[in-house]
């Protein structure tokens, strides 16, 4: 089992809902966020291309986070979800400097906190909430291992790329475009 | 100096209670929402509801957590408005019920030692005080000299207390500051109103063309939802705008069109379709009137014409009209919305109708689906007495077209220094601020100044508030029940709102007030059962179903009981024209006095070193409603000012600089609006996202974050036609530094 996420960008409207969800559904306090929204706008007017992409943590299967933290507290749960156990963490902050995504903030309470793909969710078989709350359906997610899954489906017909493939890390969010 | 009979007054002149608190980082949370783990949903319960963040009314759930309070909130599957899921704002909706800043008891004027301030009221008191108001300006002037300003679900129930009292002046912002023009001109031409949610089919359309609708920035759910499904499918999206929107980042095609030229654009699109016999003609020939006047109107209006209006080359307009065509009939040229812009906006409207008829998109589709709307029977309850005013004279005759009254109509009734029959002398307001939706502050002013009366009832201490003698804190939705909602669409529907959480502090439903009052002015046999929960029971169990059953689902849907969503083959249908006909030709307008068809007429352009003034919406807000949600403030909390590079260079702007905004009249904006650089706009224009530059300190997160486009629109364009409010001829120039309005130099 490899969870992965598929967001296509030509769909994506940028509206941020995905942000909002994931805070009342995590819990995540006001002025943090897991996911966050990105414009990029290239060109000159009247020549101009955006992409509105939905970021958040990668869930790497080469995690330079869980490999930085000096407690264990950084691991990998089934189907490779990178994830935090908050009362192993000593907020020393060395996940946030390895994460090339810029991915983990410090939370108010005082540990390292990050996107779980909503793993409370996944496995009562619901999606994660950024997915299922999108108003424009522009994001995928499933079990890369299943052909069948809708993250597979995406992969095979549609051109896609990841984010800062250099720094190797083989990022688990692909973005569709 | 005069002083003003209502002075306006900031809620903070309240005393203990309501006093601004500088808040932690989890000040405004509930405890569980430090926990450190994820909530249990098992343990949570959930309460049906419809979301009043705006006004596409999305059913959904609101869930509460094991110690029964509020926690998130998602869409219902069932419901055709969100299919599930919610925008930013539905998600965000939590935000509104947390925030601190809300109203929380009544107030009442009173003046003390010469100064007006606002004091605690109980509900009894300030009810009584309201209704025997009404009762000394009903004998005095009559019942019909009360008005109610509405733009929120409980406006339901002050209108019909207002019917019951005998005034039929019930108005929305939302008709002649918004969609009003499109609703006449779609009226005059299909016989139809579009109303809401539009009957538009997106989600099997293969051509979709937005003018000025920038869907996605604008987040009508539905209509969202089904721009993606369509994208899915292929379809191709049209986007006109002088801003190089989302939408048209998504489009094939971008015209980056002059403001203030679409209808020439218009014109030159339907001279192509016409000339290069591009239309559906067994469509138009069996179902319209007109063509040939139509025909040799726009003999002359070609692409190469519209070039040098427009700034759109010849071959870009052919091209997508050819796109147009090339998907007739499952075609749809988008109404838009927010359609109040030069003044000329019911021609421009028809326009987008007429292209729309000779598409063929009307009744098909792919185009515009036919909608309906599920029933509910009425309380039974006494008939409303005549009105003895109507509309024709709050307007003094004009405006015959428009089917409602008119918000700045009643407004300019209201100010006794306008010869008139009547003037109005109470206002009730609920869910719309007022003095931010209208534009011309000075004439908003004026009115509320001579009022008798002035009752706001709302969530957040808005600036109208300030203006009020009586304010009624209105519990949100999330806290309440309200109508059984039942809007258009492709089957019937109906969804229960019901409350997730008690009231806090002592915010009331606005159904509650409106009973109350009624009660107390005597007219207790319109509101004739002894609870919300009752009235509601009533009307489910008429229609097959209860409060309980809804309790449990939420939504239900029926199954349509009239014509088919799309015209049958070979189906000659009536239209409810003058006609029976779609009028390419309108005899209405003729009838009216004004043209049968669009003309072009040049609009005033930017004087140099100003800029035109657009505004627009942000996914993550609705007006100024939301601009103190604590969620929603998260994703944005301020708006810029978005300026072409060419421009700021000349300016020597940078990104994130604050400015200050002076328009064409002198007037400076409040607060200084940080600039953002960005091709995304043309060098002629300038665009900022409205509801932003809250001057009231008690909104504690909106105050003084951005500026106003509001403030900045004092040129206000006039439909003849329907009264409309045309907001986009403003012109703002830069100051990088706040401009004094005196010049004092030390010598």
């Amino acid at each position: 089992m490899r969870y992965a996420m598929a967001i296509d960008t030509l769909k994506c409207v940028g509206c941020s809902d995905c942000v909002v969800a994931c805070q009342t559904e995590n819990n995540v306090p006001i002025g943090y966020c897991r996911d966050w929204i990105v414009e990029a706008v290239d060109g000159t007017y009247p020549q101009l291309e955006i992409e509105l992409r939905s970021e958040r943590c990668n869930h790497c299967d080469n995690s330079p986070c869980v490999r930085a933290c000096p407690t264990g507290a950084s691991h990998y749960k089934e189907g490779g979800i990178v994830a935090v156990y908050h009362n192993e963490c000593i907020g020393c902050g060395a996940c946030i400097q390895s994460c090339p995504y810029d991915a983990r903030y410090s939370h108010p309470e005082g540990y390292v906190d990050k996107c779980t793909f909503c793993y409370h969710r996944v496995e009562k078989g619901q999606k994660p909430a950024c997915v299922s709350v999108c108003p424009t359906n522009c994001m995928y997610f499933g079990d890369l291992d299943d052909e069948n899954s809708d993250v597979s489906r995406m992969l095979k017909t549609r051109k896609y790329k990841v984010l800062a493939p250099e720094a190797g890390t083989k990022p688990m969010v692909y973005y569709l475009i | 100096m005069a002083t003003n009979r209502r002075d306006f007054i900031k809620i903070s002149a309240l005393g203990a209670g309501a006093l601004a608190i500088t808040k932690p980082v989890f000040g405004w949370l509930p405890d569980f929402m430090k926990n450190k783990e994820p909530m249990d949903d098992s343990k949570a319960k959930r309460f049906p509801t419809y979301c009043e963040i705006c006004f596409w009314k999305c059913a959904g759930w609101a869930y509460t957590n094991e110690q029964g309070e509020l926690w998130k909130i998602e869409g219902n599957e069932d419901d055709l408005h969100s299919n599930g899921r919610f925008c930013p704002r539905g998600t965000g909706g939590v935000g509104m019920y947390y925030d601190d800043d809300r109203l929380k008891t009544p107030l009442i004027r009173e003046t003390v030692d010469g100064v007006q301030r606002y004091r605690k009221a109980s509900w009894d008191e300030a009810l009584s005080f309201i209704a025997k108001r009404m009762q000394e300006i009903s004998e005095k002037w009559g019942p019909e000299s009360i008005a109610l300003f509405s733009h929120g679900s409980g406006g339901a129930y002050f209108g019909h207390l207002l019917k019951a009292f005998g005034s039929a002046s019930i108005t929305a912002p939302s008709y002649a500051q918004c969609r009003g023009p499109r609703e006449v001109a779609f009226n005059v031409t299909f016989g139809s109103q579009l109303g809401s949610p539009e009957p538009l089919d997106i989600r099997d359309t293969q051509c979709l063309v937005l003018i000025g609708s920038h869907l996605g920035e604008n987040m009508h759910n539905g209509q969202v939802q089904e721009m993606s499904q369509a994208i899915d499918k292929g379809a191709t999206i049209i986007t006109v705008d002088p801003r190089f929107s989302t939408a048209a980042s998504k489009s094939k095609y971008w015209l980056p069109i002059k403001p203030a030229t679409d209808i020439a654009l218009l014109l030159a699109w339907i001279h192509v379709i016409i000339y290069e016999e591009l239309y559906d003609k067994e469509y138009v020939e069996q179902n319209t009137i007109g063509f040939e006047q139509l025909k040799a109107h726009v003999k002359n209006n070609t692409p190469e014409w519209a070039y040098g209006i427009t700034t759109i080359k010849p071959d870009l307009i052919r091209k997508s009209a050819y796109e147009m065509a090339k998907a007739s009939p499952s075609v749809i040229v988008h109404p838009g919305r927010h359609v109040t812009w030069y003044g000329d906006d019911t021609q421009r409207m028809r326009g987008v109708a007429i292209l729309n008829a000779l598409l063929g998109a009307w009744g098909r589709r792919g185009g515009f689906y036919i909608p309906e709307k599920f029933k509910l029977p009425k309380f039974p309850g006494p008939k409303y007495p005549k009105p003895k005013k109507t509309k024709s004279d709050a307007h003094q005759g004009k405006y015959n077209l428009a089917d409602t009254f008119l918000s700045n109509g009643i407004c300019e009734a209201s100010t006794i220094n306008i010869e008139r029959d009547f003037t109005y002398k109470a206002w009730f307001i609920n869910g719309t601020n007022l003095i931010e939706t209208l534009p011309d502050k000075k004439l908003t002013e004026a009115a509320l100044n001579q009022l008798e009366l002035v009752v706001v009832i709302d969530t957040m201490p808005m600036a109208i508030t300030g203006y009020a003698d009586v304010v009624l804190p209105e519990c949100t939705y999330l806290e309440r029940y309200d109508e059984i909602r039942v809007s258009p669409h492709r089957i019937p529907q109906m969804a229960l709102r019901m409350p997730a959480a008690e009231p806090r502090w002592d915010c009331k439903p606005a159904e509650w007030m409106a009973r109350q009052l009624a009660h107390k002015v005597g007219l207790s046999e319109y509101f004739n059962y002894e609870s919300h929960e009752e009235l509601l029971d009533w009307q489910l169990r008429q229609v097959g179903s209860s409060l309980e059953e809804m309790k449990v689902v939420g939504v239900k849907s029926f199954d349509r009981e009239f014509d088919d969503l799309y015209f049958r083959e070979g189906e000659v249908p009536q239209f409810n024209t003058n006609s029976g006909k779609i009028e390419l030709y309108s005899t209405e307008l003729e009838r009216e006095g004004f043209d049968p068809m669009p003309v072009y007429t040049k609009h005033p352009e930017p004087p140099a070193g100003f800029y035109r003034l657009i505004y627009g919406r942000a996914p993550m807000h609705t007006f100024s409603r939301t601009a103190n949600n604590p969620n929603l403030t998260d994703l944005m909390d301020e708006n810029k000012i978005w300026i072409n590079p060419k421009v700021a260079k000349q300016w020597g702007l940078k990104n994130e600089q604050p400015i200050w905004l002076e328009n064409q009249d002198g007037v400076v904006s409040s607060f200084p609006i940080k600039v953002r650089v960005t091709e995304r706009i043309r060098w002629d224009s300038v665009y900022m996202v409205h509801g932003f530059g809250h001057s009231n300190k008690q909104l504690t997160r909106a105050y003084g974050r951005g500026a106003s486009d509001t403030q900045m629109i004092t040129n206000v364009m006039v439909d003849p036609i329907m009264g409309g409010t045309g907001m986009r001829g403003n012109f703002v120039t830069f100051h990088v530094e706040k401009p004094s309005s005196k010049e004092e130099v030390a010598l």
